[in-house]
């Protein structure tokens, strides 16, 4: 697998995939029910309740209830989908989370849009950063965090037909969409994107797409490059983890999340207990983000291409 | 079962509770003697329920309790409803118990659909599974119970708010109306004042009853039951005494997560008859 396969076809918004992936999975489930506070356009459930609109349930401005109402609905067989921005379906409801959905052991589903510095211009109060670390943490809850709209509508489906919680992590942006639209998405199983052996590079979402590019100049400086996008921080793929990095003996991290709590520090752990090797995280460096474009806050916050290549460099220049 | 005998297995109820709090010397008595008639008067006459327990309840009613500190009073109804065997209340508190402090799903004692202890998320999770019951034209009811206190969190008011709105009719909330929680009166910590027009407001059918009388208990959860159906959801505040049936317990919030000694105990269960035998 050579990082010059990939290739773009198409732009589109990852939260489209999740509308159109929840659409898929009511249509082979008659129990997959929505629920979203006031944001069911933002959510791109339209095509949802046009379809199945005694499947839907607006529970308006108040995620609380809406995370409470979810659990009770898995009481009876639903499968029930909580949606909102990232933010409020997080750290605004932890506690509802904590524990009437996984305390409770509920199958509740919460879809997460609008993660990350990526929101853009709304600012720092809706570019929820900790999200990824305040949900792993919880015992029993999946965390999925799809790179692009094809993958993002594959996982939707599958947390569907998964039993037990799950957080699904989306965004706002349009973004390269370069996996399969026929992908089959396996909860728990890291995607090798490009095998290589100097270092390897394991990204999540959006950073995955902004990993290619990196991976491309590497190359180009005669770096090779294993490319592992980790669509799955929990449970973690840590044979795959440990595989790549006694391969190549360093690694990066890329997310857009604090560096405290994410994909990095997940990575970090299965290496420090298996195989501890030289690691530098790409990542928000314990700050709140700002209004902006998204495209200048991921340069502002030293997360695009040029900061995973010198992170590589750095990387494989501890080995040594 | 007539008023009597509903009488007699909440004396029994109150000698558990009291038991079981002294037995590993913590707990909450104080609001779980307080509701002991309703939960009684509920799982043994009101609920149709299938004691094999399954949890997704289809075609049963089911109930959810949201102040899940009074844990001693739900432990010992279910465990008197057949749910569990009453050998199993000596492990409450009890380090791989399945009657933890505050209930929860997570070690499968039947009975239980969802973790509370953290107060004001029942409310919500009642809402969701009365309208599970709706999609699935199951004609079966969801009860919860909500200590007057509880209804400071802001939560419920989001669930009374969605519950009027969805005409959540068929759902009956009762609110343990004591008067009391940790810190003192609720009156003095933070005045509810009139529940019953904040609930009408929010346009829920309100209904009133004393709590601590069975026949009144009894002859109210048969006519909220009438109510169902008509498109508003509907409450009964319960005016009950924290403590009720041992008489140094009464009225009081100091035994609201106290354990009694063994002469507070003794004291305690000469006042409550022995009916069903003592676990």
């Amino acid at each position: 697998m050579s990082i010059h396969d990939i290739k773009i076809l198409d732009e589109k918004e990852t939260r489209a995939g999740f509308g159109d992936g929840i659409l898929e999975a009511g249509r082979r489930n008659p129990n997959v029910v929505a629920l979203t506070a006031d944001l069911a356009g933002s959510l791109k459930l339209n095509a949802f309740i046009k379809e199945f609109p005694d499947r839907f349930v607006q529970c308006g401005i108040a995620e609380a209830n809406m995370i409470g109402v979810a659990a009770g609905l898995t009481i009876g067989g639903k499968i029930p989908f909580a949606t909102t921005f990232a933010n409020f379906a997080t750290s605004r409801v932890y506690d509802q989370i904590r524990q009437s959905v996984a305390y409770s052991d509920k199958n509740v589903k919460i879809a997460a849009s609008h993660a990350g510095l990526t929101l853009g211009e709304d600012g720092a109060t809706h570019q929820v950063l900790e999200d990824i670390g305040m949900m792993k943490m919880l015992p029993g809850m999946t965390v999925v965090v799809p790179c692009d709209y094809n993958q993002t509508k594959a996982a939707t489906i599958a947390i569907a037909e998964h039993q037990g919680p799950a957080y699904l992590r989306f965004g706002r942006p349009k973004w390269p969409n370069f996996t399969a639209p026929d992908q089959q998405f396996e909860i728990g199983k890291a995607q090798v994107l490009a095998t290589g052996k100097d270092v390897t590079i394991f990204a999540c979402g959006h950073l995955v797409w902004i990993a290619v590019e990196a991976a491309r100049i590497l190359e180009e400086k005669g770096i090779s490059v294993e490319l592992i996008n980790i669509h799955t921080i929990k449970p973690l793929d840590e044979a795959a983890v440990i595989a790549s990095i006694a391969k190549t003996g360093c690694m990066v991290t890329a997310e857009e999340h604090q560096i405290n709590g994410g994909l990095g520090d997940s990575v970090a752990n299965v290496a420090a207990r298996h195989m501890p090797v030289p690691h530098e995280y790409v990542a928000v460096m314990d700050t709140f983000g700002e209004s902006g474009t998204p495209k200048q806050l991921l340069e502002k916050y030293g997360l695009n291409k040029e900061a995973i290549v010198a992170a590589a460099e750095k990387a494989i220049a501890r080995k040594k | 079962m007539d008023i009597q005998q509903l009488e007699a297995v909440a004396s029994q109820v109150r000698r558990d509770i009291v038991r079981m709090v002294h037995g590993v010397q913590s707990g909450h008595p104080g609001g779980s003697l307080g509701c002991a008639d309703f939960l009684v008067a509920l799982y043994f006459k009101h609920m149709n329920i299938q004691t094999e327990f399954k949890m997704d309840g289809i075609g049963e009613d089911i109930f959810f309790l949201s102040n899940g500190h009074i844990s001693p009073v739900f432990y010992s109804v279910l465990s008197r409803a057949g749910y569990f065997d009453k050998s199993e209340l000596a492990s409450f508190r009890k380090l791989n118990t399945r009657l933890q402090g505050h209930p929860t799903t997570h070690e499968h004692l039947p009975g239980v659909r969802m973790a509370s202890g953290s107060l004001g998320q029942g409310l919500s999770v009642a809402c969701g599974a009365a309208l599970t019951k709706k999609m699935n034209k199951d004609t079966s009811i969801v009860y919860t119970l909500h200590g007057d206190g509880e209804l400071q969190e802001g939560q419920n008011w989001e669930a009374i708010l969605f519950a009027a709105h969805n005409k959540i009719d068929n759902l009956i909330a009762t609110v343990d109306v004591n008067g009391q929680q940790i810190d003192g009166s609720t009156k003095s910590v933070m005045n509810l004042d009139s529940l019953r027009s904040k609930f009408e407001a929010f346009n829920w059918t309100v209904l009133e009853v004393d709590g601590n009388h069975m026949e009144a208990l009894d002859s109210m959860l048969t006519h909220a039951r009438s109510l169902t159906g008509q498109g508003k959801p509907i409450v009964i505040l319960m005016k009950t005494e924290m403590g009720k049936g041992v008489d140094f317990m009464e009225g009081t919030h100091e035994w609201h997560g106290i354990a009694p000694n063994d002469q507070q105990l003794e004291s305690a269960l000469a006042q409550l008859s022995e009916t069903l035998g003592d676990y």
